[in-house]
């Protein structure tokens, strides 16, 4: 008899649910109507919260949650393993899947969008793939996963239909599907000379494995896949180019799914399969930390001279993901746990940002900056909320980022690398040029601009979400453990991938 | 030098034959313009082929292998089964020949032509009408 | 019972070909008795090879002397572990494919509709004789019926059809006489045309030149059966222009089977201690390497969907070939797993071109607009079919592609990785191209034939395309049983 509720099938369910989801939202497609659409989408989403949510004492506990659930190729399982780091990310994709659905109904309904069915069913699938990223226990379950949020998040960027959008959704594939093949071919090579493919904290590469110039290259084989999705320049532009999808869909790529995927997989990579010894000895830590450094001032520079305000973000989304990427690569505890919060931290500042443009865009249809003049007038509340995730990407403290960035900075302090400070610290005043002009704008007192007098601020369905994720992230930031242990997961894996060392 | 030459086609000189058969054969499928020879060509080489089985079961002492109360060792009779598959080869080519011939008269019919050269004209004009009738302009 | 159950490998053979023979008579009685015949028939076959495949998988290789003529004098079927599991596959393609013809036949010429029938009957008859057999001799008739019949069903597809039908028949007439030839010489040299007796003759030693020429004859004859670069060139318009009916089996595994032909020659018969193994495989690696690149080249260029389809199989027979050429046993079975998915990948494409023909009479991807909302399920297939060819994970063409890696990672053959990787992006080019097509296109207005509130198109169109659906995630998902069920037969023979 099989126990269905044992914690070591939770993490199948997990990804079970929103695979279902998926298949019945597309099955059933026109068939239904928009309510029942709807109606999967957040069962789903609750469902999946509620699950990965049950995890979190044990993996706090430091039980090991491990299910091979039948062999996928000769000799490796289908496996998931649920860890901290796994558990963070996961935790933030379901509590945002549930955030961003209400969002969603809103915007769709706002919006009168077309291709309903085929947005909430790739939506699901999507973060199906994410959770299944989280849990994977493996290289292979890992890609699988990793491939299916390639596959399912094109229809989400091609969502329009039209020529911009084709443009796009093949630059996405160009760079997604390029970066994923030659990641595919580093796990053969990966396998064929280890004969493993376990996540190990601490990694399971040995120098006997791969000689030296050997190993950089399939570092940057592996590595590739991962930085082409969090969009470390130059292989970003595909980010700002998806940026012609519908707000939510855009909330989804930046906040929650794609990016952070490509930031969780640098980290896998650099931390569960090379582990710090050989990241460090093959040199590709310090060259990808340095490619980071050198994303983070530029696409800040970039973002300053972007006036649509989805590609200002988009530039910011560059620039914060690269935090994770230096964070993982500084390779110290600190800023391990550092990277791994900041995953948090700025999945509800950014996602409370788009959410807020979105809203601005479906209740006033202004995309630009320069016409949002005095628009905190008539949206006070979701102002208000950019506001604070702004200060937050800052790095302000009692705001979320502070801590992640605190950490970074002083995995950065005691590895003795000035000039990853000064960078760290610089970027927090870039961001504050380049996000602080919107909210001057908004709220700029003396003038009176007739088109916002009246209205009122957005529909409910938008603005909850928005200022939960916004309340979310002040709350965090005052107590970085309320609720969810996020802070506590974050540093328990950075202890893991570094206590065999010490 | 002679006799080296001699004992080697007599060995061996029929298979060359039957080599040069089936040269002249693929030769003239790729080489002919007109359906009829290609087809015909065809024939040649299988017809190669079968001599080259026949050759190969053929030895000097034997004799028909139909069972004689006179004849009792197997070593006086040739090879049976070469034969036997070449029955089966002539059968198959001669299959072959048929769906040749029957294709071939469907292709006088539709193109009024078995030349190549004519019928590749014939269906480049084909697919630009196709281009422009089947489709709106 | 039990003679039904231990005649099983030559059942399978007899009753599609006895259906065959009696479809035209039985169409004289009565106007669909005919067709059922040869339905049934191949569901009688796809069972048998069901139930062989777990005597194989339970008892071990299956020798069957026809009509118990001694071995190696009398012709034997031989169903080991890889024939089992291929004949199950071909066996339910076949059947597929017999459901679905039936929405493209002519209704006034019952006749004409019976004689294809027979004709896909024998196409059967054929592959999956070819699969079974043990003796090249009997090989070489079950090509030539495989040959034939597909000659027929080409040249039933319209005026181009006859041409590249007769195109095909000279071509393949080559490659029957090149192949008859390489027996020839082998037959001379051990005086036996048993695969197993052969094989333990020429490991005796003191064959390489005999081996060696026969295998000059034996790899372009193979070469051409299957489509392999540079031999290739009857194939596009071959698949083209065949009759819709018949073309997902055309397609999707009268390719293959040549291909398993040439594993067995090359391996069951030469073995890898032939002396100019390594350079066959070079040769064979080479020639696989440059048609996987130009196929998906080639395709590229295409707007009919049958063409893109055509220069695609010429790009993935490259990638069974590709397997053999690595040799190893897990390369091996990559390479059989690939000949399962891509029948079904390419069977399934076809089944949903087919779908959309019959419902829309077009072939031109330009004219696909949106179709995926008047035709989901059929996209859905098209789509999965798609990102099986790329070798999106967990699709079959996925798998496949890991073990030929693995094998090459194995071997050290890095440029083979690399080529695979590449070949996938290629493939990527195109079929984004036409899911682009499909779901993002403007809609143009097509006339519909086929109307129904309920089902997007007949049941006889939804069983085959929802069969391969399933198939394509089945092979992929539990990949590892039938890699283990070929691993019984492969661990012997590879590298």
């Amino acid at each position: 008899m099989i126990n269905f509720m044992a914690l070591e099938l939770r993490p199948l369910y997990a990804v079970l649910v929103s695979l279902i989801a998926s298949g019945l939202i597309y099955v059933l497609g026109e068939h239904i109507r928009p309510n029942a659409r709807e109606a999967i989408t957040m069962v789903a989403a609750v469902c999946k919260a509620v699950i990965v949510y049950s995890l979190i004492p044990a993996v706090l506990a430091g039980t090991e949650i491990k299910l091979e659930v039948f062999k996928i190729v000769k000799g490796v399982s289908f496996a998931f393993n649920v860890d901290p780091a796994g558990m963070v990310f996961a935790c933030v994709a379901s509590t945002l899947w549930i955030l961003t659905s209400i969002y969603s109904i809103g915007y769709m309904r706002g919006h009168g969008e077309q291709n309903q069915t085929g947005y909430f069913a790739a939506f699901a699938m999507c973060l199906c793939a994410a959770t299944g990223l989280c849990f994977a226990g493996n290289l292979i379950t890992f890609f699988i996963f990793f491939e299916v949020l390639t596959v399912a998040t094109y229809p989400l960027v091609v969502h329009y239909r039209d020529a911009e959008g084709t443009v796009s959704g093949r630059k996405y594939l160009a760079y997604t599907l390029i970066s994923g093949q030659i990641f595919f071919a580093a796990i053969v090579i990966v396998y064929s000379v280890s004969g493993t493919m376990d996540f190990v904290p601490g990694g399971f590469i040995t120098k006997d494995m791969l000689p030296m110039p050997w190993a950089l290259v399939v570092f940057f084989m592996m590595i590739g896949a991962g930085i082409v999705k969090a969009g470390v320049m130059p292989l970003h532009s595909w980010l700002p180019a998806a940026m012609v999808a519908p707000t939510p869909v855009s909330a989804l790529l930046h906040a929650v799914a794609v990016v952070k995927a490509g930031a969780f997989c640098t980290l896998r990579v650099v931390l569960y399969v090379f582990g710090p010894e050989m990241a460090k000895a093959c040199y590709g830590a310090d060259i990808l930390a340095w490619m980071a450094v050198f994303t983070i001032i530029l696409s800040s520079f970039i973002a300053m001279r972007k006036y649509n305000l989805k590609a200002r973000l988009a530039f910011s989304t560059v620039g914060q993901l690269s935090y994770i990427v230096l964070g993982i690569c500084i390779l110290t505890p600190y800023s391990t746990a550092g990277a791994l919060y900041h995953i948090v931290a700025h999945a509800f500042m950014k996602i409370t940002l788009f959410m807020a443009a979105g809203a601005i865009f479906v209740t006033t249809h202004k995309k630009d900056i320069r016409e949002m003049v005095g628009i905190g007038k008539r949206m006070p509340v979701t102002m208000m909320a950019f506001t604070a995730a702004s200060i937050g990407i800052a790095g302000f403290p009692f705001f979320v980022g502070f801590v992640s960035k605190a950490n970074i900075i002083m995995g950065a302090v005691s590895m003795g690398k000035p000039v990853f400070v000064a960078t760290l610290i610089a970027s927090a005043l870039l961001a504050l040029t380049y996000l602080m002009p919107v909210v001057l704008v908004a709220f700029k007192k003396n003038v009176d601009n007739p088109e916002f007098d009246e209205g009122g601020d957005a529909a409910p369905a938008m603005l909850i979400p928005l200022v939960i994720t916004a309340v979310i992230s002040i709350i965090l930031g005052i107590a970085p453990n309320a609720g969810l242990h996020l802070f506590d997961l974050a540093v328990m894996a950075g202890n893991q991938i570094f206590t065999p060392l010490m | 030098m002679m006799t080296l030459i001699n004992t080697f086609l007599a060995d061996k000189g029929i298979y060359m034959l039957t080599l040069l058969l089936l040269s002249l054969g693929v030769a003239g499928v790729i080489v002919c313009n007109n359906y009829m020879k290609k087809l015909i060509c065809m024939n040649v080489m299988q017809v190669a082929v079968i001599f080259f089985f026949l050759c190969l079961g053929q030895k000097s002492p034997g004799t028909i292998p139909v069972a004689m109360d006179t004849v009792v060792k197997a070593s006086d009779y040739i090879n049976p089964l070469p034969h036997g598959l070449m029955l089966t080869a002539i059968v198959v080519s001669l299959g072959t020949t048929g769906v040749g011939l029957s294709l071939l008269l469907r292709i006088r019919e539709k193109y009024g032509t078995i030349e190549e050269d004519d019928m590749l004209r014939r269906e480049e004009l084909m697919t630009r009408v196709e281009k422009n009738g089947g489709k709106r302009d | 019972m039990t003679n039904l159950i231990g005649n099983t490998p030559v059942l399978i053979i007899l009753l599609p070909l006895c259906s065959a023979l009696l479809c035209l008579a039985l169409t004289a009685v009565s106007k669909n008795l005919g067709s059922l015949v040869v339905k049934i028939s191949c569901l009688g076959s796809l069972v048998l090879s069901v139930i062989q495949l777990c005597m194989v998988v339970s008892g071990g290789t299956i020798h069957y002397a026809i009509g118990n003529y001694a071995v190696p004098y009398g012709i034997e079927f031989v169903i080991d572990s890889l024939n089992a599991v291929l004949l199950v596959a071909f066996s339910l393609m076949g059947f597929l494919t017999v459901i679905f013809a039936g929405n493209f036949s002519d209704n006034k010429n019952h006749f004409k509709t019976a004689g294809a029938y027979a004709e896909l009957a024998l196409l059967i008859t054929g592959i999956l004789g070819m699969t079974s057999t043990g003796d090249v001799f009997n090989l070489y008739v079950f090509l030539e019926i495989t040959s034939l019949s597909a000659y027929c069903l080409i040249s039933l597809g319209g005026s181009r059809g006859v041409v590249s039908a007769y195109r095909y028949m000279l071509v393949g007439t080559i490659a029957a006489t090149f192949y008859l030839l390489g027996i020839g010489i082998l037959y001379a040299t051990t005086g036996t045309l048993n695969m197993g007796d052969m094989s333990n003759i020429l490991n005796e030693g003191g064959h390489d030149g005999a081996m060696l020429v026969a295998m000059c004859f034996l790899i372009p004859a193979f070469g051409i059966k299957m489509a392999l670069f540079p031999f290739h060139g009857w194939q596009p318009s071959a698949y083209t222009h065949a009759e819709p009916g018949s073309r997902p089996l055309v397609t999707g595994v009268m390719g293959k089977v040549p291909a398993l032909a040439m594993f067995r020659f090359f391996y069951c018969i030469y073995g890898t201690d032939f002396r100019f193994f390594r350079i066959a495989l070079m040769l064979l690696g080479i020639l696989s390497v440059i048609g996987m690149i130009y196929g998906s080249l080639m395709a590229m260029g295409q707007n009919d969907i049958r063409k893109i389809l055509a220069y695609s199989s010429v790009a993935q027979i490259g990638y069974i070939s590709l397997g053999f050429a690595i040799g190893t046993p897990i390369a091996l079975a990559g390479s059989f797993l690939h000949m399962l998915g891509h029948a079904f990948m390419k069977g399934g494409l076809f089944f949903c071109t087919g779908a959309i023909r019959y419902k829309y009479g077009t072939v031109d991807i330009n004219d696909f607009g949106r179709i995926y909302k008047k035709m989901p399920l059929t996209c859905g297939l098209l789509v999965i079919a798609a990102l099986s060819m790329i070798g999106i994970p967990p699709t079959a063409g996925f798998f496949s592609k890991w073990y030929l890696a693995l094998g090459a990672a194995g071997q050290h053959e890095w440029i083979y990785i690399a080529v695979l990787v590449l070949s996938s992006l290629l493939n990527a080019v195109y079929f984004f191209r036409l899911i682009e097509k499909v779901f993002i296109r403007q809609s143009s207005d097509l006339k519909t034939r086929w109307e129904s509130e309920v089902l997007e198109l007949p049941v006889t169109l939804i069983i085959p395309i929802v069969a391969c659906f399933l198939a394509i995630l089945g092979i992929g998902l539990f990949n590892v049983k039938i890699i283990d069920v070929l691993l019984m037969t492969l661990e012997g023979v590879g590298l």
